[in-house]
């Protein structure tokens, strides 16, 4: 095990690789799927699009040892927000924008400081900011425009960028998503702040007495991932010209599904961007995928579980070994 | 060698937490180029005393001088900006993280400018094996590996090259080779030996005699939260610090009453206490 593929063993996304090509030589083998109709497809590429924007910061809260599962209400916060800004009271669609992501923030912020201030884990903090945000969302809706549904009808610079389908099946959060990691990729690999969330990860006092400024980071890190769901909902409102006060509460599993599939450590410290974009992608063909196949879609859950499991035992394995990892001595 | 100002030096420090008295009237003195070994049982008021000599709990009474001038550390952080370094037991490194990477934890070499500083990954893994392969640990090469890879013995020594790399002149240890086996412990001696080499000021805390005897030029007992003895290298036989650890009780003594019980009761050992 030296040399190239010793580098690549050692990576995070080793795991999740493996998980998305025994996924579809599994549909391929026992689903009669063609590989062209499957990658000619949009349905699963815009499904990981919308799930993988929000599993990338909240994939890097769970690497720096905290979890949002906020994010589940956030996204129809994210699109009720704009669709009675901006539909409702017919205001233009940057204020609906810009509230939209205001709301998010907020929401970040609260979690944030909760998280910081309280010693509460942050999976308590999120579910109870998730459960208000969704009281807060249906209230409010009802209270200022009578109903739990609100049309919008955005202009059309705004659905180019936010919400449009490229060659009519594509949405345009794809090309979103791929600048995201991107922009995910480099600052946690490339950048200190990078180092930094593996280190808080790691061990938080250790990263705090090395001078990390790990109060702030954590702040930081909750308002991306609320920002983020907050951006998707807004995308869909735009993109469906409509937003509900319900749904949403799917993305939580399945970020947290994605997420350790792509190889990052429930606990925090280990994990990378490129695992987060191969865990959603693989967690799409998985759930969408089977429409492909002969396969009775009602299978895809237990396909889901059972490869949550094995991406689990398998990246323990191969954390094991990176560990252990001793490159060959050159003489 | 005693003539110098020492480094750190406690002046009848006690430390309370409300009203539960930690530490009583503690008066130490380290100086550079030697090693102050601290010895106590478990709940002796060890860790308390770290935790006081590096900044984390202030004193209630009594003074720290640095350097002969009285100090007061605002937090762990303060400590170490002048220059007191803590390691602990397991290091207090990252074992997901690589061993170039844990080392500049916090500090972070970069290049490129603006928003495109990137994390200069050659260069903290050049400096961080550097620095490990001088205090003698030549078999860590790659900066790549990651640190729970490595033997305790091997995260003890990257945690205090990383200490001395970044300006300690004072070094903590707390119990360095307490989970290490007896090679690996060798090793950690080794390097507390290369530190002490280097001008470095060490506290060495530890429970096991043998390790403190063998690197120890100064050693200080400690018992309930107070020094019971503080002697010189050579003035104490092992056994005698062993007993002074176990509290006065002799060791010799224990021995004689087992034996006196299992004459006595054909050939049983006690039961254990309740």
């Amino acid at each position: 095990m030296s040399g190239l593929f010793g580098q690549f063993i050692r990576r995070p996304e080793f795991g999740a690789m493996l998980s998305f090509v025994a996924v579809i030589a599994f549909y391929v083998a026992f689903g009669g799927v063609s590989l062209s109709s499957l990658f000619g497809a949009a349905s699963w590429i815009n499904f990981a699009a919308n799930l993988g924007i929000v599993a990338l910061p909240v994939g890097l809260l769970m690497i720096a040892g905290e979890l949002d599962i906020s994010i589940g209400a956030m996204i129809p916060a994210g699109s009720m927000s704009i669709a009675i800004l901006s539909g409702y009271y017919d205001l233009p669609i940057v204020v609906g924008i810009l509230g939209a992501l205001a709301f998010g923030v907020l929401v970040g912020l609260a979690n944030g400081f909760l998280a910081v201030r309280t010693s509460v884990p942050s999976l308590i903090i999120t579910l109870g900011t998730l459960v208000a945000v969704q009281g807060l969302v249906l209230a409010g809706s009802v209270m200022l425009t009578g109903a739990a549904s609100v049309p919008l009808n955005a202009p059309a610079w705004a659905k180019l960028v936010f919400g449009q389908l490229i060659f009519g099946k594509f949405q345009v959060i794809i090309l979103w998503w791929f600048a995201l990691t991107v922009i995910f990729g480099f600052v946690l690999h490339a950048m200190r702040y990078g180092n930094w969330i593996f280190a808080m990860g790691g061990d938080e006092v250790s990263a705090r007495n090395a001078g990390i400024p790990t109060n702030r980071l954590k702040i930081a890190l909750f308002v991306l991932s609320s920002t983020a769901a907050s951006f998707v909902g807004m995308c869909g409102a735009i993109q469906f010209n409509s937003a509900q006060v319900s749904g949403g509460m799917n993305y939580i599993f399945n970020t947290i599904v994605s997420i350790v599939v792509g190889g990052v450590l429930l606990t925090g410290g280990f994990g990378s961007v490129a695992g987060i974009f191969l865990g959603a992608l693989t967690f799409a063909v998985v759930s969408q995928g089977i429409y492909f196949t002969d396969i009775d879609r009602n299978w895809s859950n237990l396909i889901i579980g059972v490869m949550l499991l094995a991406a689990v035992l398998m990246n323990n394995t191969f954390r094991e070994i990176a560990m252990r990892y001793v490159p060959k001595k050159s003489k | 060698m005693s003539d110098k100002v020492p480094i750190l030096e406690l002046q009848k420090v006690d430390k309370s937490f409300g009203p539960i008295d930690v530490l009583f009237d503690i008066s130490l003195k380290v100086r550079a180029g030697e090693v102050l070994c601290l010895l106590g049982d478990n709940g002796a008021g060890k860790s308390t005393l770290i935790k006081t000599l590096a900044g984390v709990h202030k004193p209630t009474r009594g003074t720290i001088l640095l350097d002969g001038k009285p100090v007061e550390f605002s937090g762990p952080r303060n400590a170490q900006e002048m220059g007191i370094s803590t390691v602990h037991q397991f290091g207090g490194t990252f074992p997901l993280m690589s061993i170039g990477r844990s080392f500049f934890v916090g500090v972070e070499p970069t290049k490129g400018w603006g928003p495109f500083k990137v994390y200069d990954r050659k260069k903290a893994n050049e400096i961080a094996v550097k620095a490990v392969q001088d205090f003698g640990i030549t078999r860590i090469d790659d900066g790549d590996r990651l640190v729970g890879g490595l033997s305790g013995g091997e995260r003890q020594s990257l945690a205090i090259a990383r200490a001395v790399h970044f300006g300690a002149r004072v070094l903590i240890l707390d119990e360095p080779t307490a989970a290490l086996g007896v090679k690996q412990a060798a090793h950690v001696l080794r390097i507390v030996n290369e530190a002490k080499r280097r001008g470095l000021a060490v506290i060495f805390i530890t429970h096991q005699v043998m390790h403190a005897m063998t690197v120890g030029d100064h050693f200080a007992v400690l018992i309930r939260g107070a020094i019971a003895a503080d002697f010189r290298r050579g003035e104490k036989t092992r056994e005698e610090i062993t007993d002074l650890m176990a509290g006065g009780e002799t060791m010799a003594d224990l021995e004689a009453q087992v034996e006196s019980y299992m004459a006595s009761h054909e050939g049983h050992p006690p039961p254990p206490a309740q």
